[in-house]
Formats: structure tokens, sequence, C-alpha cells
């Protein structure tokens, strides 16, 4: 069974999940892909404000489809996350504690959450229109440029994740395929 | 001579771009269900569950928030007459369906200054001529995932098909969960350095589960698929079977001294549609 957990995270959550566990995510999440971290970093660099509280958040790597009129958002499926390799780790030292992507992560990002507690979800790739129905609610946070750039504020409801690397470095993608090779080597 | 409105062109890949992106082709569905059966990982049999479940919503929500960037082939009766400019009714074509659609604008104008066009324009356009008096418009999004995880390699010829074969395979495995598996193989062998790489995305409109008519490459296709499905990453990377749907080889001729390789990878959102007119 999935476990429910909320967004902002406390501390003590993001400690607690393990890497090839599946989760229901609520509660608000922000949505930044490239140019949107690159704008974050660049306001922390010169060390003005953040545009929403850093500490506890989740950012889920995401630039929606547009939202048809009455519809709270778009198609909403993750982007391949390590485009985002670059910038996590200056947000993570700031006490960001959960990403939401798909897709390999560099070591420089394992190590930075692994020293703030942080974890990785993945979101199904290529499942947009299904994510797009736990969205409750957006609202533009920041916008400078077009609108897959901009940063979100995002309600979600039951939002289906899976833990891929946790706050002990532990990877999915690695313990995963070698569990599934494992078995099949000893089924043949 | 037929003569043809090129506002006839417009409004085709206006309803194309839309329609492309709203819904599977059924052998993108069908290759899908099948793999579904085939899984044995319960992890990977529940994803594939949840994939499916994505394309069932259908209707108006796009079926990837990444709606690509278009891809227009033409191909072109050599008896037809387009009254007016091919390029600019193709892209107002994406521009309409793109806007009408509720589709993501993905494009940027120069790959450095980074600055959004806000209408999905330019498409990639091919154009090719063929006999008769219509026109095919196929239209393809492509999404960057996985178009990202793609590549080309100018083998030697003494690297013959277990090199083909071996940098295929390798390329896949590299790629692992970004291209958000399972994917689409599209190669292109042979030809030129470019032609390679048309070849490889052309790989990608064929009907998935129609093997190549050339029984050497069907027999590689085969074994590749094969190959990739024991690497074990599995849908979104979490381990299993179901690394891949297909593998799609393309060939030309090519020249004494070279071995072109070209990869083109697709997610499971293998989206393109076609019609004539």
């Amino acid at each position: 069974m999935a476990r429910h957990i909320t967004a902002p995270l406390t501390p003590e959550t993001a400690r607690s999940l393990r890497a090839g566990e599946s989760v229901l995510l609520s509660g608000t999440v922000y949505t930044a892909r490239d140019a949107a971290h690159k704008r974050l970093c660049a306001l922390v660099a010169e060390g003005k404000p953040l545009p929403f509280p850093i500490e506890g958040s989740v950012i889920y790597f995401v630039g929606p489809s547009p939202a048809r009129p009455g519809q709270p958002i778009g198609s909403a499926g993750p982007t391949t996350s390590y485009r985002m390799d670059a910038y996590s780790p200056t947000l993570l030292a700031l006490g960001q504690l959960g990403m939401i992507g798909k897709g390999k992560r560099s070591k420089e990002v394992i190590d930075a959450m692994v020293k703030a507690g942080a974890v990785y979800f993945g979101a199904i790739g290529g499942a947009g229109a299904l994510l797009a129905k736990c969205g409750q609610a957006s609202q533009l946070v920041c916008s400078e440029g077009p609108a897959p750039d901009a940063i979100r504020r995002l309600e979600v409801e039951n939002l289906p994740l899976t833990v891929v690397i946790d706050s002990t470095g532990a990877n999915l993608y690695e313990t995963g395929r070698a569990a599934y090779l494992a078995w099949r080597k000893q089924e043949k | 001579m037929r003569e043809l409105d090129a506002a006839l062109l417009t409004e085709t890949v206006a309803r194309l771009c839309i329609q492309a992106n709203l819904r599977l082709p059924e052998d993108v569905k069908e290759r899908i269900q099948a793999a579904r059966q085939e899984e044995d990982w319960p992890v990977a049999r529940n994803i594939l569950d949840n994939i499916m479940e994505n394309y069932s919503i259908g209707g108006e929500v796009p079926i990837c928030q990444d709606t690509g960037m278009a891809c227009v082939f033409l191909e072109v009766g050599q008896e037809v007459h387009i009254r007016g400019d091919v390029t600019q009714a193709v892209n107002e074509g994406v521009r309409r369906g793109y806007e009408e659609g509720y589709l993501r604008k993905s494009v940027v104008r120069d790959p450095l200054d980074r600055v959004n066009t806000g209408d999905n324009t330019p498409a990639m356009i091919t154009y090719e001529l063929v006999p008769g008096d219509k026109v095919t418009v196929t239209v393809a999004p492509k999404g960057f995932g996985s178009e990202n995880m793609s590549r080309i390699a100018m083998l030697k010829p003494s690297d013959g098909a277990e090199g083909v074969k071996n940098f295929i395979v390798d390329t896949v495995e590299q790629a692992g969960p970004n291209p958000c598996p399972p994917i689409v193989v599209g190669v292109g062998v042979g030809g030129t350095f470019d032609k390679c790489a048309l070849l490889a995305k052309k790989a990608l409109l064929r009907p998935l589960g129609q093997p190549s008519p050339l029984p050497f490459y069907q027999a590689m296709e085969a074994e590749l698929l094969e190959r990739i499905n024991a690497l074990g990453i599995g849908p979104q990377g979490f381990g299993g079977r179901t690394t891949a749907l297909a593998v799609h080889i393309e060939t030309l001729p090519t020249h004494i001294a070279g071995l072109p390789c070209a990869v083109n990878i697709n997610c499971h959102v293998t989206r393109h549609m076609t019609e004539v007119i």
C-alpha cells in the first residue's frame, strides 16, 4: 500500500522514506524547470530572497501544457532531472527536502541530498494526463518568460510517486534493476 | 497537374498536431498491452498499468506535457501544384494546432539565447518528392526527454554487424531511465551523416510490430529487442523486462569507407498521425 505524505516535508518524514517505496503526495509543491532553476540560483548568488519558502519544499520538475478554461492545470508529467543537477545542490543546501522528476541524478546531487536529508521522487514520465488529475489548484509564483518555464505553486492531492533516491543515497535505479536481473537469473 | 491550396495544408497540419498529441496510435497501444502481458516483474506491471490508464484518459488533455517539436513529413506528389508558400503554410498549421489544442510551446528561437518563440514554430519539416498527385502529411511531435538520449556514430566498416548492434544496445543502456522507458528504438544504418540521422527518425514512424521487410534486418531487430529487454532497466528504469517496445532498423547504401549508425530514441508516447490530401 502506498504511504500518504504531505508537502512541504518535515525533516523526519524526508529521512524516513526509503528507495522503492510508493507514496501518495498531497499538499503544496513548486514547479520549476531549467530556466526557473537558473533564476532561483541567480537570486541565491545575489543574496536576494527566493519567491517561495525553500525550507522543507518539494520542487516538481515539470512544464505543464496550458490549462483549458476551468481546469487547474494541463498535462503535467515530469521532465528529465539531470538538467537540474547543476542547480539542485544550491537549493538543497538551503533546506529543500524533495524533488520530483524522472531519470538519473549526478553524484554531486546525491551527496547534497545525503547531507541535507532530502529525497528524490520519480513520477511516471509520459503519464501527464494521469498526473494532471492530481492537480487541485495552480497559481503563478514567478514568471519571466513563457509558461513552461514559470514557477507555479501547485496544490496536489494523492500524486502517485516512487522514492527513487532516499536520504541515505540508496538508489532504486540501481537496486531495482539488480533485483530484477537476480530474479531472472534464478528463474532460468 | 492537380492544384492544391496551401490553406488546406495548414488546416491538415493543425488538425494532426492536435490529434497526435491527444490520442496514441492503435499500434502503440496494442504493443504496450502485449508488453504488459509479457512482463513478469510486479513493479513493472504496475507502471505499465498506469501508462495504459494514462492513454485511456484521452479527450482533452495531452498524453504527455511535452507536446514536442513538430516534426512534419511531407511526401509531395510530382503532379501536384501547391498554391502558396508551403513552409509558411505548415508553420501556420503548427501555430494554430498548438494554440487551439492547448499544447505546450516548447521551441526556442536560438539554441543559445533560448528565447521561446511562443507558438511552437518553426516545425522541423522533411520534404520528399514522390510520384502521383497526392500529398501525404505526417505529424510526429517529438519530446526531448528521449531525443536527448539519441546518438550517432561513424563506425568503421570493420566494426560490422556486431559493432552496429553493440552501439545500439550501449545507447539504450546509457540512456537508462532518462527517456521514459519503455522506449521505441529507431535506427538508421548507412547513407551519409545527415541521411543516417533522418533514417533513424523515420524508423520511428513505422507501425509498431511491423518488422523490416529485409530478412537480415528483421532478424537483427528481433535479436536487439531481446538483448535490450534483458538489460533489466524496465519501465521507468525501476527494473523489469519491458525496456523497449520495438527496434526498427532502416538502411541506405553507404560509402566504401563508412558505416554510419544513428539511434533515435522515442518514449512510450510514440506519436504520429498521417493524412493524405
